[in-house]
């Protein structure tokens, strides 16, 4: 009952907030909800540290503006295209990376984001240093404006809702227990029958289509795709977020991107001095909260049945 | 080779990295027999265990099972060949609840045992289905060790030390859990260093030293010359 409560009472806040709070910065933290929730579901579920998942957002983006630019696309299809794109391209990073494991896995991440990097840079259809810019929000289903910041609001909390219900299905499945079995001992998993490699290249696709989502949407609150968007440095932002929020929690990463665009947000009239100070708060989390704030709020205040 | 065994391991040898761990084992396995690896500690016993599983890095020689050659083969196709291995540490994950750590398992063959029987079968798991597994007794995570390789569907067991670490009535619960599964046609090839267990269960006792086979002892020779047993374990 109270899950349903809180449900309901979420339910109220996200349909009010857009008129109280500046759409743009709630669209942001939705898009790195999704985001981070990706990341999540490889590192915090499977144990795989992905060094270049803003890959597969920063290239939805591009995809999901381009199309938005120069096709007569749906916005919603130009989302789920994107979305499914990366998907593909998931597939295919799995297919080269998964028979690894740890720090191997993160390289060879980090090597085919920084080749995905250089491809785009040279891509003709994606304007070099400067971008996508100016990417029109076409009309939902062909029919409804939602050029309003307001009304695509509305649009992202639909998609993010929809990715968020299907990462918690992914993980309360027993795909999703698999994956935390294999993240605990690969080895044993593997004695068990199970092919682990199998679960890691499906974890890598969804994730990287859930990833390919947020970066979708972000193209579309923006209406701008950069290089910036699939840099090391956003890569580095994730996992930032998923650590502050509580690695391997459902809601932590979640929190933790909420909170880190607020920060920004809150820190962006202080210049350079706003990633100093980040650098003190991850430096505070890790010191004094080690399993992220959800973690510890889990750990501190719920206890689990005995029986 | 024997030609009625269901495992056949002729010159086995394996590897750790540089290191050699087995140096020519050979052995056989009937089926519907209860054979134990003994042996002094760092002879090669789990190391035959885990190469029969392929989780050695390298291994030469020859494992049959069933008619099949299991050399060359990964881990999880030995696993559907349908040998299930529950290793010395147990190796409960720990992110699973005991329920979930019970039916994580696939099914691979048919004749495996349905969840409600292997509740039935170890009634200690039924009280705990909700615990965090790594909460569990240690005599408890070694039921769930045993209880979950069960339901996949195969009948050849091999269980590493399931004694290890034990209290006496834990020891003799797990005794009575092996030879109830040796009475359902399991056949199990067991390391073990706890002769007691070894002598109640067992048919056969393989002697191990510095990764060779030294010696095969029948149940009946381990329990009437313990002389030549302490000898092999320098007790």
């Amino acid at each position: 009952m109270t899950r349903y409560a809180l449900f309901a009472l979420f339910a109220v806040l996200a349909v009010l907030a857009p008129f109280q709070i500046y759409p743009i910065l709630l669209m942001t933290i939705l898009c790195f909800v999704v985001f981070a929730s990706s990341f999540n579901l490889l590192l915090g579920y499977a144990g795989l540290l992905c060094f270049g998942h803003a890959m597969f957002f920063g290239t939805a983006a591009y995809l999901s503006g381009w199309m938005l630019k120069h096709t007569a696309l749906s916005i919603e299809l130009c989302f789920i295209l994107a979305a499914l794109a990366m998907a593909a391209l998931g597939w295919l990073v799995g297919l080269i990376s998964a028979r690894r494991g740890g720090i191997q896995f993160a390289m060879i991440t980090l090597a085919i984001s920084q080749f995905v990097y250089f491809l785009l840079l040279r891509a003709p259809f994606t304007g070099g240093e400067d971008g996508l810019q100016r990417i029109p929000r076409s009309a939902l289903f062909g029919v409804f404006d939602v050029s309003s910041n307001v009304a695509l609001y509305f649009v992202v909390l639909v998609f993010s809702v929809l990715a968020i219900a299907l990462f918690y299905r992914i993980v309360h499945s027993p795909f999703g227990e698999v994956l935390r079995a294999i993240r605990d001992n690969e080895d044993r998993v593997e004695s068990l029958g199970f092919q682990p490699e199998r679960f890691k290249i499906l974890a890598l696709t969804l994730s990287a289509g859930l990833a390919g989502l947020a970066g979708a949407m972000k193209a579309a609150v923006f209406q701008i795709a950069t290089l910036h968007d699939l840099s090391f440095h956003v890569s580095g932002t994730i996992i930032f977020m998923t650590l502050l929020g509580g690695l391997g929690t459902m809601t932590g990463p979640m929190v933790g991107a909420a909170l880190i665009v607020l920060l920004n947000d809150e820190l962006a009239q202080f210049g350079e001095w706003a990633l100093i100070i980040q650098g003190t708060v991850f430096l505070a989390v890790i010191l004094f909260f080690r399993k992220g704030v959800v973690g510890e709020i889990k750990a501190r205040f719920w206890k689990p049945a005995k029986s | 080779m024997t030609s009625d065994a269901l495992l056949s391991v002729e010159n086995l040898h394996a590897w750790y990295g540089e290191s050699k761990a087995l140096h020519g084992m050979n052995f056989t396995v009937r089926p519907g027999e209860l054979v134990t690896l003994i042996g002094r500690n760092g002879a090669g016993k789990s190391t035959t265990l885990r190469s029969i599983m392929g989780i050695v890095g390298k291994r030469t020689g020859s494992i049959r099972f069933d008619g099949q050659e299991l050399i060359g083969k990964r881990t999880y196709q030995i696993a559907r060949a349908g040998i299930a291995y529950c290793p010395e540490e147990r190796a409960i994950f720990s992110s699973l609840n005991v329920s979930e750590n019970l039916t994580l398992p696939p099914v691979l063959k048919p004749g495996g045992i349905a969840d409600s029987d292997l509740l039935a079968q170890f009634p200690n798991l039924q009280r705990r289905l909700k615990s965090p597994g790594t909460k569990l007794s240690g005599g408890e995570q070694q039921m769930l060790a045993i209880a979950r390789i069960l339901r996949t569907g195969a009948r050849f067991l091999l269980l590493d030390e399931p004694s290890e670490g034990l209290a006496p009535v834990v020891v003799k619960e797990i005794g009575e859990q092996i030879l109830r599964l040796k009475a359902q046609g399991f056949t199990i090839l067991l390391v073990e260093q706890n002769l007691q267990f070894a002598r109640r269960v067992a048919d056969r006792h393989v002697v191990v030293e510095n990764g060779v086979v030294v010696d095969t002892l029948d149940a009946e020779t381990l329990r009437t010359d313990m002389d030549r047993v302490k000898h092999y374990l320098g007790v």
